[in-house]
C-alpha cells in the first residue's frame, strides 16, 4: 500500500499544480480578452473633464453616442407590460444560469474528493449532479436568447446605448458561451471515458477549465447589471461612453456583486440538487437506492448551508458599497418603500435556516452517536424561533389615528425597539451561530474523538461560542440603543467578525480533533420521509429569496435605466406595490419549479430502459411490454 | 399519494404562503418623479430659490445627511451665511473662499477643503470629508443647480441672495464671446497656466495626481512623444489614469512648442 501511496502523492502534487496553473491561465486569458475586447485605441479614449459653464459637451464627447433621452412614445407597446415580460424571462434565465454555473463548482470538489479517497460513490454522485446541470444548461441558453430578443424588441434605445458601452465585449461573451458548452459536454460525456489514472487528471482539468470559463461568464454578465446601477466610464454631461471597456466594467458595485452572486449561486445550486435527491429518495424502490439518495441529499444540504452561512457577509459588503456610491440608493432600499420587502426576506431566511436545521436534526437519527448531542436541539430551536420572531417584527405598521392613540404613538412600546436594525442584527447573527452549532454537532455525531487534548479543544470551542454570543448581544444593544446613530453601523463589524471567528475556528478545531477519530456506523437511508420535505423547502425559499432580492437590487435604480445617466420614461417607470412584487415573484418561482420538475423527470427518464416486448402466451397475438 | 403530486402540492403551498406575506404588508406605489423643464427666461428669484429647496431635499440628497441625526451639520438649524464666514475666519481653514457664497460652493465641490470637527471620515482625524463632490456621480448637480441650492440656503436665513439669476444660454455665450481675448502667453509657465495643466499634472509646484507627473517626463518620453500626447491625447491614452486628457484645439503651434521645449529640458536646467 505504501509503495503506491508515495508516487500517487507526488503525482497528485505535480498534476494539481499543472491543473491549477492551466485553469488560472485560461481563466485569465478569457477574462483579459473580455476586458480588452472593446478597448480599441482612440475610439473613446478621451474623457472630457472641462466643459463650459452651461454644460455643453466638448466636440469629442458630443461626437459619441449620448445617453438617449426618451419619451413615452419611444417605447414599443405590444399591449402587455414590457417590464413584466422582461422580468419573468430575465429571472428564469438567472435561475437556470445560477444553477448551471454553480453545480460544476461543487461537482469538481466532490470529484476531487472521490479521486483522493478512491471512493467511486463520490464520482458517481458528482456525475449524477452534472446530469441535472446539463439539462438545465439548454434551458438557460433558451431563456438567454429569448431575453436578448425581448430586450431588443421592447427597449431598443436602451440596448443601443448599452451596446455602445460594452461594444464587442458581448461577442466575447457569446464566444465564451460556446467554449462553456463544449467544455460542459466533454466534461459530462467524457466522465466514464476519463475515469481513472492519468486520464482522470485530464477530466479534472476539464472541470477546472469549465469553472474558469463559467465564472468569467458570470462576472462579464454582472458588469452589465452593475453598469446600470452604478455606471462608470461615461461623460457626465452627455452620458456618452468615453471610458474604455475596463473602465465601463469596473464600476464600484461590480466586485461586491461578483462575490455575492458567486456564493449565492453555490448555495442555490446545492439546494436545487438537494431537492432532486429528495425527489429520488421519496421515489426509491430499494433500500440501496434510498441510502444513495439520502447521502446525496445530505451532501447537497451540506453544500447549500455551508455556502449560505457566509452569504450575509457578502451581502453586507454589497450594501455598504451601495451606500458608499449613493446614500439615496442605499436609503431607498433599507429605509424607503422597498424596506418592507426585508420583512419577507426575514420570513424566507428564517424558513431556510429552520428547514436546514430541521434536516440536520432529523438526520442525526442515522448515527447512534448522535444521542450525545440531542439535548442541544431544543435550545438551538429556541434561539432560531426567537431570532425569527424578532427579525419579522416591523418597526411600525400603518395605523388608523384611533389605533395610534390607543397604542400611545407610532411604535409599540415593547415591540417597537425590536423593529430596528440592531435587534435584527443580533437575531440574525445568533441564528447563524445556532445553525453552525447544529452543523458542528451533526458532524461530531458519528465520531468518537480520540486526541489527547479533546478536553482543552472542547473548552476552547465553548469559550469561543460564549464570547461571540456575548459580543454580538453587547455590540447590538450598546451601539444600537445607547450611542449616536453614526455608530450603529460600526456595531455590525464586531458582530460579523464574532460570527466569522466561530465558523472559521470551529472548522479548524474540528478538523484537528477529527484526526484519528473513531467513526461510528452511519445508516444512510434511515431518515424520515418528512425530513425530505425540508430539502424541498430549501430551494423554494432560495428561489423566492433570489427573485425578491434581485428585484430590490434592480429597483433601487428607480426611474433610471442607467442610474443618473439614462432616465426610464416608459409606462413601467414606477415602483410597484408589494402585492404586485409578490405576485411576480410567486409566478417566476412556480414557473421555475415546473421547469425543475421537468428536468428531474428528464434526468430520471435517461436512466430508464424499456424491457423487450414479449408475446403473451395466454392470448396469442397480443404483444405486451414486460 | 404519488410522490410527484405530494411534492408538487407541498411546493406550491409553500410558494403561495410566501407570496401571501406580501398581502399583509402596506401597499403603496413609488411613482417616478415628474420631469420638469424650466425655461430660464421665465425664472424669478423666488422660483429659483424654490428649485434650490427642492434640490436640497430631493436630487441633491443634502437632507439625507444634513439633518438632526448628526451625520453632518444640520444646515437648516443655523444661519449658514454667518457660520460660513466663521469657518473662513477659522485659523485652520486652508480653502480659497473669501465670502459665504464661495465657501458654500467650495464645500459642495471640494468637501474636504474644510472639515468641521467631528464630521470627518473615520480615521482621517477630520482631514477628509465623507461627502462626495456634488458635481460628480452619482448626484451630479450642474452649476445652475448648485447656485439654486446656495440661493435657497441664503434665503432661508433671511440673508440677501448673492448668486445671480441664471441667464439663457445664448446670452451667456454671447457674453462670453464679448470678453476680450486673453493675452498671448510669453513663457512656458504662462502656457501651462493658461491651459490648466497643473490641475491634473504635477508641474510648477502642483501636486496633482490625476495625470502623469510632468516634473520628470523628460526621463520617460521623447519630445515627439510629448508633442503627440498634447496634440492628440486620445492616441496616447492609457497609462492607468482614469481621467483622460482633453484636446486643446485652440492651442497655437508656438504654445505647443513652448511646452514641449519646457518639458523636455532637464528639471535642473529649468531652475
Amino acid at each position: 500500500m505504501m509503495m503506491f501511496a508515495i508516487p500517487i502523492r507526488i503525482s497528485l502534487a505535480r498534476h494539481l499544480g499543472t491543473l491549477l496553473a492551466t485553469a488560472a491561465l485560461i481563466g485569465f486569458v478569457c477574462f483579459g480578452f473580455a476586458a480588452t475586447a472593446s478597448a480599441q485605441p482612440g475610439d473613446r479614449g478621451t474623457l472630457i473633464v472641462f466643459a463650459d459653464e452651461q454644460g455643453a459637451a466638448s466636440t469629442n464627447a458630443a461626437s459619441l453616442l449620448p445617453a438617449p433621452v426618451l419619451q413615452r412614445d419611444d417605447y414599443p407597446n405590444i399591449g402587455v407590460s414590457s417590464r413584466s415580460i422582461v422580468w419573468v424571462i430575465a429571472q428564469m434565465h438567472l435561475f437556470f444560469g445560477a444553477l448551471v454555473l454553480a453545480v460544476p463548482i461543487f461537482v469538481l470538489v466532490i470529484e476531487i474528493i472521490g479521486f483522493r479517497t478512491g471512493d467511486d460513490r463520490y464520482d458517481d454522485m458528482a456525475h449524477e449532479f452534472m446530469k441535472v446541470s446539463l439539462t438545465a444548461y439548454a434551458i438557460t441558453a433558451l431563456f438567454g436568447g429569448t431575453l436578448a430578443l425581448a430586450l431588443f424588441l421592447l427597449y431598443p434605445h436602451l440596448m443601443t446605448y448599452l451596446m455602445s458601452a460594452f461594444g464587442s465585449q458581448v461577442l466575447v461573451y457569446a464566444g465564451l458561451f460556446f467554449l462553456e458548452s463544449m467544455l460542459l459536454y466533454i466534461y459530462y460525456y467524457g466522465w466514464n471515458a476519463l475515469r481513472y489514472g492519468n486520464r482522470k487528471w485530464v477530466h479534472l482539468t476539464l472541470g477546472l477549465l469549465l469553472n474558469a470559463v463559467g465564472t468569467t461568464l458570470l462576472v462579464v454578465a454582472n458588469s452589465w447589471t452593475t453598469f446600470m446601477m452604478a455606471p462608470s466610464g461615461f461623460d457626465a454631461e452627455t452620458g456618452a461612453i468615453v471610458g474604455n471597456i475596463w473602465e465601463v466594467m469596473k464600476g464600484p458595485l461590480w466586485n461586491p456583486l461578483n462575490l455575492h452572486r458567486f456564493i449565492a449561486n453555490i448555495a442555490f445550486g446545492g439546494a436545487v440538487v438537494g431537492a432532486y435527491a429528495a425527489f429520488r429518495f421519496l421515489s426509491a424502490k430499494s433500500a440501496a437506492e434510498r441510502a444513495h439518495y439520502d447521502w446525496m441529499g445530505y451532501t447537497s444540504n451540506f453544500i447549500a448551508i455551508l455556502a449560505f452561512l457566509p452569504l450575509p457577509f457578502a451581502g453586507y459588503w454589497l450594501t455598504a458599497e451601495i451606500y458608499a456610491y449613493s446614500q439615496q440608493m442605499g436609503m431607498l432600499a433599507m429605509g424607503g418603500i422597498l424596506a418592507w420587502l426585508f420583512v419577507i426576506q426575514a420570513v424566507l431566511i428564517g424558513a431556510i435556516l429552520l428547514a436546514g436545521n430541521y434536516y440536520l436534526w432529523t438526520g442525526m437519527a442515522r448515527s447512534e452517536g448522535s444521542a450525545r448531542y440531542r439535548w442541544a436541539i431544543k435550545y438551538i430551536a429556541t434561539v432560531l424561533i426567537l431570532g425569527f420572531l424578532v427579525w419579522v417584527t416591523p418597526h411600525n405598521v400603518i395605523y388608523t389615528t384611533a389605533e395610534a392613540i390607543k397604542l400611545g404613538g407610532r411604535n409599540h412600546p415593547v415591540l417597537g425597539p425590536l423593529g430596528i436594525m440592531p435587534a435584527k442584527n443580533i437575531a440574525v447573527f445568533l441564528m447563524l451561530i445556532g445553525t453552525f452549532l447544529s452543523f458542528q454537532l451533526y458532524r461530531r455525531a458519528d465520531k468518537v474523538i480520540t486526541v489527547s487534548w479533546q478536553g482543552w479543544g472542547n473548552a476552547l470551542m465553548t469559550s469561543i461560542y460564549i464570547v461571540a454570543v456575548l459580543n454580538i448581544i453587547f455590540a447590538g444593544v450598546y451601539y444600537g440603543y445607547f450611542t449616536n446613530t453614526v455608530y450603529k453601523v460600526g456595531s455590525s463589524v464586531i458582530q460579523v467578525m464574532s460570527t466569522l471567528v466561530v465558523i472559521v475556528v470551529g472548522v479548524v478545531i474540528d478538523s484537528l480533533m477529527f484526526r484519528g477519530a473513531r467513526t461510528l456506523r452511519v445508516s444512510w437511508g434511515r431518515v424520515t420521509n418528512r425530513s425530505q420535505y425540508a430539502l424541498f423547502a430549501l430551494p423554494i425559499a432560495f428561489t423566492w429569496l433570489m427573485a425578491l432580492m434581485g428585484y430590490v437590487r434592480s429597483s433601487v435604480r428607480t426611474h433610471w435605466h442607467v442610474y443618473t445617466v439614462m432616465r426610464d420614461n416608459s409606462a413601467d417607470n414606477f415602483i410597484p406595490t408589494l402585492q404586485t412584487v409578490g405576485n411576480m415573484v410567486t409566478l417566476v418561482t412556480l414557473l421555475f419549479l415546473a421547469f425543475l420538475l421537468f428536468i428531474f423527470w428528464i434526468a430520471n427518464l435517461s436512466g430508464t430502459r424499456q424491457l423487450p416486448i414479449t408475446v403473451d402466451a395466454a392470448s396469442p397475438g397480443a404483444r405486451v411490454s414486460a | 399519494m404519488n410522490v410527484l403530486v405530494k411534492t408538487l402540492l407541498f411546493s406550491v403551498t409553500l410558494v403561495l404562503a410566501f407570496g401571501g406575506v406580501t398581502y399583509m404588508l402596506p401597499q403603496m406605489e413609488g411613482p417616478a418623479p415628474e420631469q420638469r423643464v424650466i425655461n430660464i427666461d421665465d425664472l424669478t428669484m423666488e422660483s429659483f430659490i424654490a428649485i434650490g429647496e427642492n434640490l436640497y431635499s430631493g436630487k441633491g440628497t443634502c437632507a439625507l445627511c444634513h439633518n438632526e441625526f448628526g451625520r453632518a451639520p444640520d444646515m437648516l438649524a443655523f444661519n449658514v451665511t454667518e457660520v460660513s464666514l466663521q469657518r473662513i475666519a477659522d485659523p485652520s481653514y486652508e480653502g480659497s473662499a473669501i465670502d459665504a457664497e464661495g465657501y458654500l460652493r467650495e464645500s459642495m465641490l471640494q468637501p474636504s477643503a474644510f472639515v468641521v470637527a467631528g464630521f470627518g471620515t473615520k480615521g482621517s482625524n477630520d482631514s477628509e470629508s465623507p461627502m462626495s463632490a456634488i458635481d460628480k456621480a452619482p448626484v451630479q448637480l450642474s452649476t445652475l443647480e448648485i447656485d439654486a441650492i446656495i440661493a435657497f440656503l441664503q434665503d432661508k436665513d433671511g440673508e440677501p441672495v448673492s448668486v445671480p439669476l441664471p441667464v439663457a444660454k445664448a446670452e451667456s455665450i454671447a457674453a462670453a464671446r464679448a470678453l476680450p481675448s486673453p493675452a498671448v502667453p510669453q513663457s512656458p509657465e504662462d502656457v501651462i497656466a493658461r491651459y490648466g495643466c497643473a490641475a491634473c499634472h504635477s508641474i510648477l509646484g502642483s501636486q496633482a495626481t490625476l495625470g502623469p507627473d510632468l516634473n520628470d517626463i523628460a526621463a520617460r518620453r521623447s519630445a515627439a512623444e510629448i508633442r503627440e500626447s498634447i496634440a492628440n491625447p486620445a492616441a496616447t491614452a492609457g497609462d492607468g489614469f482614469i481621467v483622460k486628457m482633453p484636446e486643446y484645439p485652440d492651442m497655437t503651434i508656438a504654445e505647443l512648442e513652448m511646452i514641449v521645449a519646457y518639458l523636455t529640458a532637464a528639471a535642473d536646467d529649468r531652475t
